[in-house]
C-alpha cells in the first residue's frame, strides 16, 4: 500500500489550459501538477482568472481548452463565493444537507462538535438567514471539519472571516495537508503553508 | 434513494418556512379564476362549456409563474453548484426538487379543482374528469417547465423566455386535458384522453430529468 501511494503521489495534472473569455484569454497553455499533502495557492489581480481557474479544476466551468486528470474520481470539496446555505434553513439543517450531497453519514454529534470548530456553537439551530455574513460562511467552511473529500478547492476562504477564524482554519488545513490531502485555494491575506506552490495569473 | 427524500424534504421545509414563492402562484390561480364568472355574467349554460378550458389555462399559466423560480434561489446563493458537485447523482437531486415543486404547485392546484368546477356548475362526471386529468397532467407541465427553468438560470429576466421555449409543449396537454372534460360532460368514454395524458407523462418523467440536468451543468458553465 505505501508503495502504491508512493506511486500515485501525483493528485492533479493539466495540459495546456487554455482558457478564454469576453475575447480575452484568461491564461494560455497552463500547465499544473500537484502532488498529495501539497497546497497550491493561486494568485492575481481581480479579474485574472483566479476563480474560473478553481471552478474548471473542480469540474464546474466546462468552457475551456486543455486537459484537467485527477487522480480521484469524485469531485472535490469547493468552497466558492456563493456561501451555498440556505437561509431558511438552520445550520444544523443545513450541513446535514450538505453531507447528504457528499454521500456522508454523519451524526447530529458530528455535525454540532464540526460548528463548536468554527466558533458557532449556541447556534446549531438559528435559521442562516438571522446569521451575519460572516457566519454564514463559517457554517460552510465547517463542513472541513464534517467531510473527507481528498482534495479542497477554496476560493477565498477567508473572507468575511476574523483573525482567531483564519488561525482555525490555516490549521485545519495543515492537518489535512499532513493527511495527504491536497488544497487548492485562493487568497489575498498571506498564509504560511509547508509544500506550498504558488501560481500567479497574471 | 436516500438523497432523494432528502432532497424532496429539504425543499417542502423551504417552501413552508417561505411560502411566498409558492403562495403568488395559487393566489393568481384563485384569482383568475374568480373572475372569470363576474365577467360573463351568471348563466349557467356558458360556464359549463367553459369550464374545463378556463381552469386548464389558469393551472397552466400558475404552472408558468411557479417554474420560473423553482432553481432561482438555489443558483443564487450557490447551493446549485454543491449539487452539481455531489457525490450523489444530479438527477436524484433534480427529481427530488421536481416531486417538492409538483406537491406545492400542482397537486395542490389538482385538490383545489373539483370546488371551482362546482363553481361552474360543472356535472359531478365532468368534476371527476377535471380532477383526473389535472392530476396527470400537471406533473407533465412541472417537468417540461424544468427544462425552460433550468437553461434560462443565468438570465436575469428569464421569465418570458421560459414562456416562449415551454407554452408550445404544454399545448398537447392543455387540448388532451380539455377534451377530456368535454368528453366527460358530454357523457362519453374519456378513457383515451386519460391514457394519451398518462402516456405524455410517461415519456416526460423519463425524458425531462435528464435533459434538467444537463441544462443546470450548462446554465453553471456561464
Amino acid at each position: 500500500m505505501v508503495l502504491n501511494t508512493q506511486m500515485n503521489k501525483t493528485m492533479l495534472e493539466t495540459q495546456q489550459l487554455t482558457c478564454e473569455r469576453n475575447h480575452r484569454f484568461l491564461f494560455q497553455d497552463l500547465s499544473i501538477s500537484l502532488n498529495k499533502g501539497e497546497v497550491l495557492q493561486v494568485d492575481g489581480a481581480n479579474g485574472a482568472g483566479k476563480s474560473t481557474l478553481l471552478k474548471i479544476l473542480a469540474g464546474l466551468y466546462e468552457d475551456f481548452e486543455g486537459e484537467v486528470m485527477w487522480q480521484v474520481e469524485d469531485y472535490p470539496l469547493y468552497i466558492g463565493h456563493k456561501v451555498g446555505v440556505k437561509d431558511a434553513m438552520s445550520a444544523r439543517e443545513n450541513l446535514m444537507w450538505l453531507a447528504d450531497l457528499q454521500a456522508t453519514e454523519v451524526s447530529q454529534g458530528d455535525i454540532d462538535s464540526a460548528l463548536a470548530k468554527v466558533s458557532l456553537a449556541g447556534y446549531e439551530d438559528v435559521l442562516c438567514g438571522e446569521m451575519s455574513e460572516g457566519q454564514r460562511k463559517r457554517v460552510n467552511l465547517a463542513r472541513l471539519f464534517l467531510l473527507h473529500n481528498p482534495v479542497w478547492i477554496l476560493d477565498e476562504p477567508f473572507s468575511a472571516i476574523d483573525k482567531e477564524g483564519v488561525a482555525c482554519i490555516t490549521d485545519r488545513i495543515k492537518e489535512h495537508l499532513s493527511d495527504a490531502g491536497t488544497v487548492i485555494l485562493t487568497s489575498h491575506q498571506t498564509v504560511e503553508f509547508p509544500n506550498i506552490q504558488s501560481l500567479t495569473l497574471s | 434513494m436516500n438523497i432523494l427524500l432528502a432532497t424532496i424534504r429539504r425543499d417542502l421545509l423551504q417552501h413552508v418556512r417561505r411560502p411566498a414563492d409558492i403562495v403568488n402562484p395559487l393566489v393568481f390561480f384563485l384569482i383568475v379564476i374568480s373572475l372569470f364568472p363576474l365577467g360573463i355574467g351568471p348563466s349557467a349554460g356558458t360556464f359549463n362549456e367553459i369550464a374545463a378550458g378556463v381552469i386548464w389555462v389558469a393551472v397552466l399559466l400558475a404552472t408558468l409563474l411557479s417554474i420560473d423560480v423553482m432553481f432561482k434561489s438555489d443558483y443564487e446563493d450557490g447551493a446549485l453548484e454543491q449539487m452539481v458537485l455531489s457525490k450523489q447523482p444530479l438527477i436524484l437531486v433534480v427529481l427530488g426538487k421536481l416531486i417538492a415543486q409538483w406537491l406545492v404547485s400542482g397537486l395542490l392546484m389538482t385538490l383545489m379543482s373539483p370546488l371551482f368546477a362546482l363553481m361552474f356548475f360543472v356535472s359531478s362526471d365532468g368534476i371527476l374528469a377535471i380532477a383526473m386529468a389535472l392530476l396527470l397532467g400537471t406533473p407533465t407541465m412541472v417537468l417540461l417547465g424544468s427544462i425552460g427553468a433550468a437553461l434560462t438560470l443565468g438570465l436575469k429576466n428569464g421569465g418570458v423566455l421560459i414562456a416562449i421555449l415551454v407554452l408550445p409543449l404544454y399545448i398537447p396537454v392543455l387540448i388532451l386535458g380539455t377534451a377530456m372534460v368535454d368528453a366527460a360532460v358530454g357523457g362519453s368514454s374519456y378513457t383515451g384522453h386519460m391514457l394519451w395524458l398518462g402516456a405524455l407523462l410517461l415519456v416526460t418523467i423519463g425524458l425531462a430529468p435528464i435533459a434538467t440536468q444537463a441544462s443546470i451543468r450548462i446554465s453553471l458553465s456561464q
